[in-house]
């Protein structure tokens, strides 16, 4: 789990924050309330966990519930992962 | 259609005529065919004076060189633009026993000042920047257009006061410091340009559109004449009333546009205001109207079959320049050393392109459909905003944000979203509708995420300002009483049209290739009626333009009037990088963008540039936010590059 938290936030801080150390945000944090991620930025995201980790996501699946954070994603892939194995 | 510059000097000493050449030398581009510099003084504390100009010869061709003298040689000017309706003010003036000596709108200037001094402005139709000497009184009389079609820089710095239709030439004046102006930068990252009279170099700053200003005894006066007024809506007019008005103006409005010595072309977009100006120039006129057009080598961007159908509806002689990504990316450092501010897409580019075009076969005038957007309720932000007031009303509603999908149908990631993530992007508040920006906040905040790319020394020297505040100050007292459509209209024809359409997209990129536009869409008759037209005949429904739809459909083709509006853009990050080879596609774009640079000129935070510039070699920057970082970047780069850094060719002409 905490390996699949830092792949997530290495991510996050690479696509979306470009490495900017400022912004400093917590596993709780919201990405769309702190302005961190676009409508392209969730196609990105969606992308890269169905690449990353072989995961489908359908289109009902597709909220912020499941994506709008560090911790809903963790959670989000482990429940994807599972299903899937 | 021409330069201008000019220096009041309160120094005592006389104007030198070499540095008044240096100045209008190095915007020669916006006047090969002739140039001229006059200079007077210095007497007394009113100092002295010396004005330049460069010529395009439009109207009058031999008889108006200019500075230009009044019958008794008191009054001098130096004038960029057009007075369309200066047949009419000219048979007034006769009328009243004043004697003219040329044919030209510039001496209708000088007489309007004699006969009405600073008011004189408010009777002009037409688009200008000008400076007038009055020798008698010692003052300068400077005037810019309306809408802000033509340009006008002034610096009040060492003892002088410098002005000039471009930035470039006021930084030959070798007393002008040379310096980005870092809150400038922060409003380009919020707004898309800097808030006037700031502009992107310390201590240089423009006249803004409407405005007059004088220079007299040292002292600096700046002043409206003229500003957008929404509050006389006519709720009762009728449809037909209405539709019938407009096109009478807009007819008027190009007829009087068509006043020139030089023949006259039209731009031709495909879309609805370039074909219905097209249309009424052709009932003007009895030749065989010439007009261009861009063409995308990417289908993504082409509007090619669209213009074919208005070439074969409205029979006119069509040329077109095909653009590619790399043709966008070879002509970007020129097209910033004529826009002088950073842009955050490439869309100027491809307009570079066709005023070379236009110049190629020998044309100095095109009329567009500039203006229509703004005026009119054309774009999608008045769409958008519509959309978000409706949904406001009743934030729980699960039905309102679905019209959301109906707003972009060109943009497939957000066609792609959920609903939940819709109405994320489009957040709305019931509080949120009594804030002056509502319509324009989802923009500006997006926007103004690209500041995460700004080095944290910038960051720091930012971090007090207030670009909203800068924008509240300029609204006028009656604008929380408007209604919502009429507030975002005035904040986009106030923001946007002048600080990016007209300039950087408008007389920039046609001047470039000594090419004028004119827009009889920003005739001041149209834009003042337009301002009284119920938003409902705007935008019925979600249906924009659909008053001038009603008005003027007819004259172009069903499909230019039933099809979706597609704005005008051009590929953006994949102009610079090849996808396929990971590589730029020219050699300044590594230079200026690599770690090193980015450190050195100390703007941008390198390890972000650096990131950034990865994700477009892989192809993968592909959303709005990361495409206007780097075009904002690069751009920014650019101009610090050529005005800042390197100075050679700011001191030379382009050679353009």
């Amino acid at each position: 789990m905490p390996e699949i938290e830092q792949e997530m936030r290495q991510f996050i801080v690479d696509n979306f924050l470009f490495g900017d150390k400022e912004t400093k945000f917590s596993n709780d944090d919201s990405f769309l309330d702190r302005g961190m991620i676009d409508s392209t930025g969730v196609l990105e995201l969606v992308a890269f966990l169905e690449e990353k980790y072989g995961i489908k996501i359908k289109d009902n699946e597709l909220v912020p519930e499941n994506l709008d954070s560090i911790s809903c994603l963790v959670r989000f892939i482990d429940r994807k992962s599972r299903a899937t194995s | 259609m021409c330069g201008i510059a000019g220096v009041v000097g309160f120094d005592g000493e006389l104007v030198a005529p070499e540095l008044l050449r240096r100045m209008i030398d190095v915007i020669g581009h916006r006047g090969p065919d002739a140039n001229g510099v006059y200079t007077d003084g210095p007497v007394g504390a009113g100092g002295s004076v010396g004005l330049a100009h460069a010529r395009l010869s439009i109207i009058d061709l031999s008889g108006g060189q200019q500075p230009m003298p009044n019958g008794d040689r008191s009054l001098w000017i130096t004038f960029n633009g057009e007075i369309f309706n200066y047949v009419e003010l000219r048979e007034d003036l006769i009328r009243k026993g004043y004697k003219f000596a040329t044919h030209s709108d510039t001496e209708v200037i000088l007489h309007m000042y004699e006969d009405k001094g600073e008011e004189c402005v408010r009777h002009f139709n037409g688009q200008w920047a000008f400076a007038i000497w009055d020798a008698k009184r010692r003052r300068l009389f400077l005037s810019r257009d309306r809408a802000g079609v033509r340009p006008l820089f002034y610096a009040h710095q060492a003892g002088a006061l410098v002005f000039a239709s471009e930035i470039k030439s006021i930084l030959a004046h070798p007393a002008v410091e040379r310096g980005i102006d870092l809150e400038a930068l922060d409003q380009v990252f919020t707004f898309w340009h800097a808030v006037p009279p700031r502009t992107m170099f310390k201590g240089i700053c423009e006249l803004p559109p409407g405005h007059s200003m004088s220079v007299e005894d040292g002292k600096v006066r700046v002043w409206p004449y003229w500003r957008l007024d929404y509050s006389h809506i006519h709720d009762r007019m009728s449809e037909e009333d209405c539709a019938g008005r407009l096109l009478e103006l807009l007819s008027d409005a190009t007829r009087i546009r068509l006043r020139s010595d030089v023949p006259v072309g039209a731009y031709l977009s495909g879309g609805l205001d370039s074909s219905v100006i097209t249309a009424l120039i052709k009932q003007c006129s009895g030749t065989r109207l010439k007009t261009f057009s861009v063409t995308f080598e990417d289908a993504e961007f082409d509007e090619s079959i669209y213009q074919q159908e208005v070439i074969n509806f409205l029979g006119t002689d069509h040329q077109a320049v095909r653009c590619s990504s790399g043709d966008i990316s070879s002509v970007f450092p020129d097209v910033i050393w004529h826009t002088e501010k950073p842009t955050l897409r490439t869309a100027p580019a491809p307009l570079y392109l066709l005023s070379r075009l236009v110049h190629q076969h020998g044309y100095k005038v095109v009329l567009t459909g500039e203006g229509s957007d703004e005026f009119l309720g054309g774009y999608d932000i008045f769409k958008e905003s519509k959309v978000r007031r409706f949904w406001a009303v009743n934030v729980d509603s699960r039905c309102r944000p679905l019209l959301l999908k109906r707003l972009y149908p060109y943009m497939q990631n957000l066609q792609a979203q959920s609903d939940a993530y819709l109405k994320a992007f489009f957040h709305v508040d019931a509080t949120d509708l009594s804030n002056p920006f509502f319509s324009h906040l989802p923009r500006w905040e997006l926007t103004a995420r690209l500041k995460v790319f700004l080095s944290d020394a910038v960051k720091d020297e930012v971090r007090r300002a207030d670009p909203y505040g800068e924008v509240k100050k300029l609204l006028p007292s009656e604008f929380p009483q408007w209604d919502g459509f009429s507030q975002a209209q005035h904040l986009e024809a106030t923001g946007l049209l002048p600080g990016y359409i007209l300039s950087s997209q408008g007389d920039r990129m046609a001047m470039a290739h000594s090419v004028e536009g004119r827009f009889p869409f920003l005739d001041y008759r149209v834009v003042e009626f337009a301002a009284t037209i119920p938003p409902r005949l705007k935008m019925k429904v979600l249906n924009e333009k659909y008053i001038l739809k009603r008005a003027a459909g007819q004259l172009v083709p069903p499909s230019v009037r039933t099809r979706p509006k597609q704005p005008y853009r051009a590929p953006d990050a994949r102009s610079f990088f090849d996808p396929r080879t990971g590589t730029a596609r020219h050699a300044y774009v590594d230079e200026l963008l690599s770690r090193a640079r980015i450190q050195k000129d100390g703007l941008f935070n390198p390890l972000a540039v650096q990131n950034l510039v990865a994700k477009a070699r892989k192809g993968r920057v592909i959303g709005a936010k990361d495409n206007m970082a780097l075009v904002g970047i690069l751009s920014t780069q650019l101009l610090v590059d050529q005005f800042v850094t390197n100075t050679e060719r700011s001191t030379a002409d382009a050679g353009n």
